[in-house]
């Protein structure tokens, strides 16, 4: 078997950030709905949330392609 | 990446050293791409808000109309709603300019002929970033002076052994973590967004010259995605030069909020 291990790390390490970032929109939605005026507080706070969770996902492909056999 | 002898017909997909285009020149010294588009987006923007502010009237026209719908935003939900009422005045020009930079660089990415973010190569964030990790840290340290920010570093009410351990954890968010994150951020959903639409060009482009029969006709989903993965980025472009300023207000905020 050939190829890549930095591509199969990087899909593992993938995974984190899709639940996190799942559950944190999950969780802004589920406020909006009880409560259609919270709508502008919460979106900071998701987006915050949102991209604090992204930013693992980020050092993931950006890792991958540094640490990509080279 | 192997390569063949038989260059042209193995598919080399395109990876970090795409990203090195000098134009002038060569080695250190080169005037690269991205300084051109960098200088270019600079005099844009100068040119637009200088002509759209040059006659300002209580009636908006269309074109201050539109720049203080930005300019609000800014100002306003970024601003006023996270900094505070009382002291977000002084890094309203910071969080403007940062903000019309980035936007206006990430959208070039997507503009034809001028297709390159210049926030792909890792120097432009990180000064950018340098920059927000200087104020906040001056004024982190203006206003409770240099004992009082290592202090504040420490929320009261804590065990005496979970102090240390606390301290070093801020410190190292304070002085690594955040300016990392903040380039790496912003660094990372350029490149890997630049990378992705280079693969479904270079995909597309591959399939339709060198393809066997059928294989062309797989080039049309490429070049589709290509087109749609251009429309995303228009959103992440939004939302990578929200998120840079939104974050730069944030640790702002921390300055002035003495709940701790």
């Amino acid at each position: 078997m050939t190829g890549d291990i930095a591509i199969l790390g990087y899909g593992l390490s993938a995974i984190g950030p899709g639940v996190g970032i799942g559950l944190i929109f999950a969780a802004y939605v589920a406020g909006v709905a009880r409560q259609p005026e919270t709508r502008g507080v919460l979106q900071t706070i998701a987006i915050l949330g949102f991209v604090l969770c992204e930013q693992l996902a980020i050092f993931g492909i950006a890792l991958a392609f540094v640490f990509s056999g080279q | 990446m192997t390569t063949t002898v038989l260059a042209a017909e193995e598919f080399e997909p395109p990876s970090a050293p795409d990203f090195w285009q000098p134009l002038v020149g060569g080695g250190a010294f080169a005037i690269t791409r991205t300084m051109v588009v960098m200088v270019l987006s600079v005099i844009v923007l100068a040119l637009v808000m200088m002509a759209v502010t040059r006659r300002l009237a209580v009636v908006p026209g269309r074109g201050q109309y539109r720049l203080e719908g930005v300019y609000g935003l800014v100002r306003n939900s970024i601003g006023r709603d996270i900094i505070g009422q009382d002291h977000f005045r002084p890094y309203i020009p910071l969080l403007f300019t940062l903000f019309t930079l980035i936007l206006l660089n990430n959208l070039l990415a997507i503009v034809p002929l001028i297709q390159f973010p210049t926030m792909s190569r890792v120097g432009f964030p990180l000064a950018l970033a340098l920059g927000v990790y200087v104020v906040y840290l001056v004024a982190g340290v203006k206003r409770r002076g240099l004992g009082g920010f290592f202090r504040s570093l420490v929320p009261g009410g804590l065990p005496w052994w979970v102090v240390p351990i606390v301290f070093v954890l801020e410190l190292v968010t304070f002085l690594i973590t955040r300016p990392v994150t903040l380039t790496l951020r912003l660094f990372g959903n350029m490149f890997a967004g630049h990378i992705l639409l280079l693969l479904f060009a270079l995909g597309g482009e591959f399939l339709l010259l060198h393809g066997e029969g059928l294989l062309k006709v797989v080039s049309i989903p490429a070049f589709l995605m290509f087109f749609l993965f251009s429309a995303f980025e228009i959103l992440i472009a939004f939302l990578q030069a929200y998120v840079f300023i939104l974050l730069a207000a944030v640790y702002l905020a921390e300055v002035y909020a003495d709940a701790h």
